[in-house]
């Protein structure tokens, strides 16, 4: 790079840093090569990367945390004057927390269960307090003051909490209270929000800011999500393979990128904008590091490849002032991008819209579904009351249509997935599939009716039995329904399946762990597909994926329902993927449909306070079509003793006396949407529509 | 000559060939060959196997048992033949290891007719020296040497024999391959592997050779030779540590896996039952059993064709009342294993799948609990064999004509009280127990290593 990266102004600089792995009797693998870094004060700086690019690798590495087999091969990483990687341990230590701080991904598991929080943030206190300060009084005045400083309301009352008193968004909360607590100068945030909620999320990102703000905190931002790139960093950088291959401002970056594999990454994000289209997936997968080659290292998944990008290692190329790319293209000056934009993905109309106005006669049928799982105490099992994870239920769903169930974690709609196949059986309400109650089925007569109801889960890499070749685990619906008894045209059958989901045949005899999340996803589809159901249901089929290869499973998903004419009930938490794919929205909260719609209407004039506040919090690339934020104050509260009245009300802006007595009835705005609100009838006190207060 | 099969002769051939066919099945499955073959790449493991596989080679010979001739009433075991020499030279009694005279003194008769108090000499051990006080180092250094050089001799021939093989294998030249070896480049770790039978071999040799003219360890009360008696502790050892968990296992499975699957009243039910078994105290429920079973030997005598066939059946019956209190922590481990696993998405699919209940638990359930139930073997099998020196000492255990090393830890209970004190049957019994389990243990560590999940990144 050509900024002078050890210059004054730079709080924390990293350069030329490279980690390998030692393997045993094998050459080690070089993880990550020559990454340069630099940080001033009250910056963020975000490090953007597809898993198993090296990014969280690097944040280790800054902290020397590295695991053991991984060793830093060279590079240099200077906190103001000193450089920490020549830092004796003892050193390091006090570093490590004090100037430099870090939280993780997983705030469950970063948390001591058997120590309360107070003691836990003491101990990060005591650390870093110069001997003055490390009397009792001062560390339990100082716990206050920093749990105050995060959000935490009643904060002498919280720090004698234990962790599983939390909710996944305090934890957060904590984990930066004692990151904090040391005062660093850089916090390293590896992930900070990817396991949590989007309205928790826009919480822990407007605190790390307000932080930033008032203590003039440089952050390392890791991350793989665009949307929260977009709303949080002042500059990025992009990582792949291993190597930084852009470096660029915020803004200037989402305006026009400059690297092949950013353009295809912003391309890649699902929006409303493309939902007659195809998404732009990369092909193919990050390669592995050990087999990375001389040229460079995207070359092989490059839509704009040439014969030396091969075999020549692309040096990095100025764009504009703050911008740099490592790409042959920038060589000589500007690219002219129109050449490979041949077909502009989102003007190709593939799907006729038919089925968005008048569905047709309902397929599926839900009705006011409940499942309440026991809560048994004691010697005697007495229940001694119910988790009431569905309580209430209706929706439809036609043939070919997609119906996407939005909420965050801990709604209930995965277990209203399950539900419908039966996987749970419901304790209340009717599940009819073309006519037959499926709730009263039991055994043989229940098991005929499977094949017409499939089902696609989050994780692919659980979602099959290790020990099984992958022609065995997609056939087994078609040997289990007896619809393929012989191996010979089993294994045809099988074949064509792979070839519908674009699987090699050459994996029928491979197992599971041999293929990539993308490939284990595709072959998930064709287990269901197996069967030939009416009905899929997808629950969260992509969220354990990059956002490339999720950009691949969402055109997969939509091709098959096109050739083949299946119903989705996708659920999900990702509205981004819904405004791509969904004909119709279902919002759930706390067991309940809140809102229930037509795609356009939910995502563009959301009328229930919670889809406002839920659409508001999801980080969006486009500045110009940021809302106005609905922040929503607590948690999701507990299933088991839900809030009187409307369950939204503890949390609700416009929430009145009313709203804690009644539960509200289902209004119909439209004739295609329903909200279960009072507040749409006050109309003078309507909340505005979101978008409306740009 | 006339084969004689013992119940427990057949259930252990029948676990090697269980074995040995569960080991070409999985050859030929990737999943369940990657944790062998991590296992077989470590070095400790590739030790502790070789041991234990010479342990199981001497309890494999020690179970094929022969009626020598039509009307003898003695039942002996391809192994006592091997070494007939060690089992029929008896001393009158005690006598220390490598002895020439006893460890007490004897009136003896002079030849001209005066008694005198003596060590007489043994009948065997050092017989064949004439000046034994003199003789006797140097003749002992001289076949021990003698020993060595046959073992290093067996063993060059074996060695150069596998490297040979393993030349053939790989296709490359002998010289490439033993280059390989020597440097320890391979992935088996032929390297340890031949020094451990390097070890073996010696050690083999020379007791072998000295035990033709000395009792090596020494002999007890009614003179018998303590190293033949160690050694055949082997197979009483093997036999319990195996045995029981075979008869333990299908019990475990079925009744763990179904609790785990099926929940709700089957759940219930098995819960109790093992709850319920588990808080009966083990060596109390041993005890009655084992005393029930000698009171009904003695009363229905004539059902016996031998004292080994007695012998045996109590055997068989200390594994069958071991296994029935030791089924409870497998079976409470596979429920919980179960529990999660039917949680699984993948079974959870196969169950919209509308795949039964029976093939998700031979498919899904069953496959993928097997590396806990191979861990759960390979770990119960050394606390089995100490437990069964535990209960001979408290005279609940085998037999007291059967050879095991807990009878013989039994009887060092008074010899220790002795002056002089007899030390070696105590010391031989805790030597080849302490050996096999220490190889085994260590083995078991690897293995579960190998199948642990958690360590898969670590491979």
């Amino acid at each position: 790079m050509t900024t002078p990266l050890l210059a004054i102004e730079n709080l924390f600089a990293v350069q030329n840093l490279s980690i390998h792995f030692e393997r045993h009797a094998q050459p080690p693998i070089a993880v990550v090569s020559g990454v340069d870094l630099h940080l001033q004060r009250g910056e963020t700086l975000a490090l953007l990367g597809e898993s198993g690019c090296g990014k969280s690798l690097t944040a280790l590495a800054l902290m020397r945390l590295l695991p053991p087999a991984a060793r830093i091969s060279g590079g240099r990483v200077q906190l103001e004057a000193t450089n920490l990687l020549a830092l004796p341990e003892a050193q390091m230590r006090q570093v490590r927390g004090g100037r430099l701080a870090m939280i993780f991904q997983e705030p469950q598991t970063s948390l001591n269960p058997v120590l309360t929080i107070g003691a836990q943030i003491a101990e990060a206190v005591r650390l870093h307090a110069k001997p003055a300060d490390r009397q009792p009084a001062r560390v339990t005045r100082r716990v206050l003051q920093l749990l105050d400083s995060v959000g935490i309301s009643a904060p002498a009352r919280r720090m004698r909490d234990y962790p599983h008193q939390l909710s996944g968004g305090m934890k957060q909360r904590v984990m930066i209270a004692m990151a904090l607590a040391g005062d660093p100068q850089v916090l390293i945030a590896d992930e900070p929000t990817t396991a949590l909620d989007v309205t928790i999320q826009a919480q822990v990102l407007q605190l790390i800011k307000d932080l930033q703000r008032d203590t003039g905190l440089a952050v390392l931002l890791i991350t793989h999500d665009l949307g929260v790139v977009a709303e949080t960093a002042d500059r990025l950088a992009v990582m792949y393979a291993g190597q930084l291959v852009e470096v660029a401002d915020c803004a200037q970056f989402f305006a026009a990128p400059a690297h092949p594999y950013s353009r295809k990454l912003l391309a890649s994000v699902p929006t409303a904008a493309q939902r007659h289209g195809k998404l732009a997936a990369i092909p193919g997968r990050v390669p592995p590091l050990d087999q990375v080659s001389g040229g460079c290292r995207f070359a092989e998944r490059c839509f704009a490849v040439q014969p030396r990008c091969q075999s020549t290692v692309p040096n990095w190329q100025q764009v504009q002032n703050a911008q740099q790319v490592r790409c042959h293209l920038w060589q000589n000056g500007a690219v002219d991008w129109t050449r490979w934009d041949t077909a502009p993905p989102a003007s190709v109309v593939t799907t006729p819209p038919v089925a968005e106005i008048t569905p047709p006669a309902h397929l599926l049928e839900v009705i006011d579904l409940k499942v309440h799982f026991p809560i048994q105490r004691g010697l005697f099992k007495r229940t001694v009351g119910a988790v009431r994870a569905v309580d209430g239920v209706n929706l439809t769903l036609a043939a070919g249509e997609t119906l996407a169930l939005v909420g965050e974690s801990g709604c209930g709609k995965t277990t209203v997935g399950k539900a419908i196949l039966q996987l749970e059986r419901p304790t209340g309400g009717q599940v009819r599939y073309a006519g037959v109650e499926l709730t009263q089925l039991r055994g043989e007569a229940l098991r005929q009716q499977r094949r017409a109801l499939q089902i696609v889960f989050q994780d692919p890499f659980a979602a099959m039995n290790p020990r099984l070749l992958v022609e065995d685990i997609v056939g087994e619906g078609l040997q289990a329904l007896g619809i393929e008894p012989q191996r010979a045209r089993r294994r045809q059958r099988v074949t064509e399946l792979l070839d519908l989901v674009g699987i090699d045949a050459t994996a029928l005899q491979r197992y599971p762990h041999e293929f990539s999340g993308g490939q284990r996803q595709r072959i998930c589809i064709a287990r269901a597909l197996a069967v030939m159901p009416q009905v899929l249901i997808c629950d969260e089929p992509t969220s354990a994926l990059d956002v490339s290869v999720q950009a691949q499973i969402l055109n997969l998903l939509k091709e098959l329902q096109q050739q083949l004419g299946i119903s989705y009930l996708f659920i999900t938490h990702n509205l981004a993927v819904v405004s791509y794919l969904a004909q119709r929205v279902a919002v759930m909260y706390l067991g309940r449909i809140v809102e229930l719609g037509m795609a356009a209407e939910v995502l563009t004039a959301p009328r229930h306070p919670y889809t406002q506040a839920l659409l508001s919090a999801v980080p969006v690339i486009d500045p110009s079509a940021r809302r106005q934020p609905v922040r929503l104050s607590g948690d999701l509260p507990s299933p088991i003793t839900p809030p009187s009245g409307c369950h939204f009300h503890p949390r609700c802006p416009l929430a009145r006396p009313q709203c804690a007595q009644m539960e509200p009835p289902v209004v119909a705005v439209s004739a295609t949407q329903q909200v279960r609100c009072f507040a749409v009838q006050w109309s003078n006190h309507c909340v505005k529509p979101a978008n409306d207060a740009k | 000559m006339t084969l004689v099969i013992l119940t427990t002769d057949a259930l252990l051939f029948l676990l090697v060939i269980g074995i040995i066919s569960f080991g070409i099945y999985a050859a030929r499955r990737e999943h369940l060959r990657a944790p062998w073959r991590h296992v077989v790449r470590s070095s400790i493991a590739v030790a502790a196997l070789i041991i234990c596989s010479s342990y199981l080679i001497i309890g494999l010979l020690d179970s094929i048992h022969l009626r020598t001739s039509p009307t003898a009433t003695q039942v002996v075991s391809v192994f006592d033949l091997w070494c007939d020499s060690l089992r029929t030279r008896d001393e009158k009694t005690y006598s220390a290891p490598f002895a020439t005279h006893a460890l007490a003194k004897e009136t003896v008769m002079q030849a001209d007719g005066t008694v005198m108090r003596v060590y007489p000499r043994l009948q065997y051990g050092g017989a064949h020296l004439i000046d034994p006080v003199h003789d006797r180092n140097s003749d002992i250094l001289r076949t021990a040497l003698l020993g060595m050089i046959q073992g290093l001799f067996a063993w060059t021939l074996v060695v150069l024999a596998v490297i040979q093989l393993f030349a053939w294998h790989s296709r490359q030249p002998f010289n490439t391959a033993l280059t390989a070896v020597w440097r320890g480049d391979t992935d088996i770790p032929w390297r340890t592997a031949f020094i451990t039978c390097a070890a073996l071999f010696i050690v083999g040799f020379i007791s072998a050779e000295l035990s033709q003219h000395y009792h090596i360890l020494g002999t007890d009360k009614v003179g018998g030779d303590v190293f033949y008696q160690s050694l055949k502790g082997i197979r009483t050892g093997l036999v319990i540590g195996t045995l029981t968990t075979l008869v333990m296992l299908p019990a475990a499975i079925v009744l763990g896996i179904m609790a785990g699957y099926f929940r709700g009243w089957v759940d219930d039910v098995i819960q109790y039952l093992y709850t319920t078994l588990s808080s009966i105290p083990g060596v109390l429920l041993i005890a009655a059993a084992i005393l029930m079973l000698q009171t009904y030997m003695t009363n229905h005598a004539e059902d016996f064709n031998s004292l080994v066939e007695r012998a045996d059946l109590r055997l068989l019956f200390l594994c069958l009342i071991l296994g029935i209190t030791s089924w409870t922590g497998l079976c409470r481990l596979l429920r919980g294993e179960t529990l999660k696993l039917r949680q699984a998405d993948y079974v959870q699919a196969a169950l919209s799948l509308g795949v039964r209940h029976s093939t998700i638990l031979s498919r899904h359930i069953l496959p993928n609990v097997l590396p806990l139930v191979m861990i759960t073997l390979v770990l119960d099998f050394s606390g089995l064999v100490l437990a069964e020196a535990v209960l001979s000492y408290v005279n609940i255990g085998v037999d007291p004509t059967m050879h095991s090393w807990g009878n013989m830890i039994n009887s060092a209970r008074l010899e220790l009280a002795r002056e002089p004190i007899v030390w070696w049957s105590l010391t031989a019994a805790f030597l080849f127990m302490f050996i096999l389990v220490l190889a085994a243990n260590l083995f078991a560590d690897v293995v579960r290593d190998a199948f642990d999940p958690r360590m898969s990144n670590r491979r």
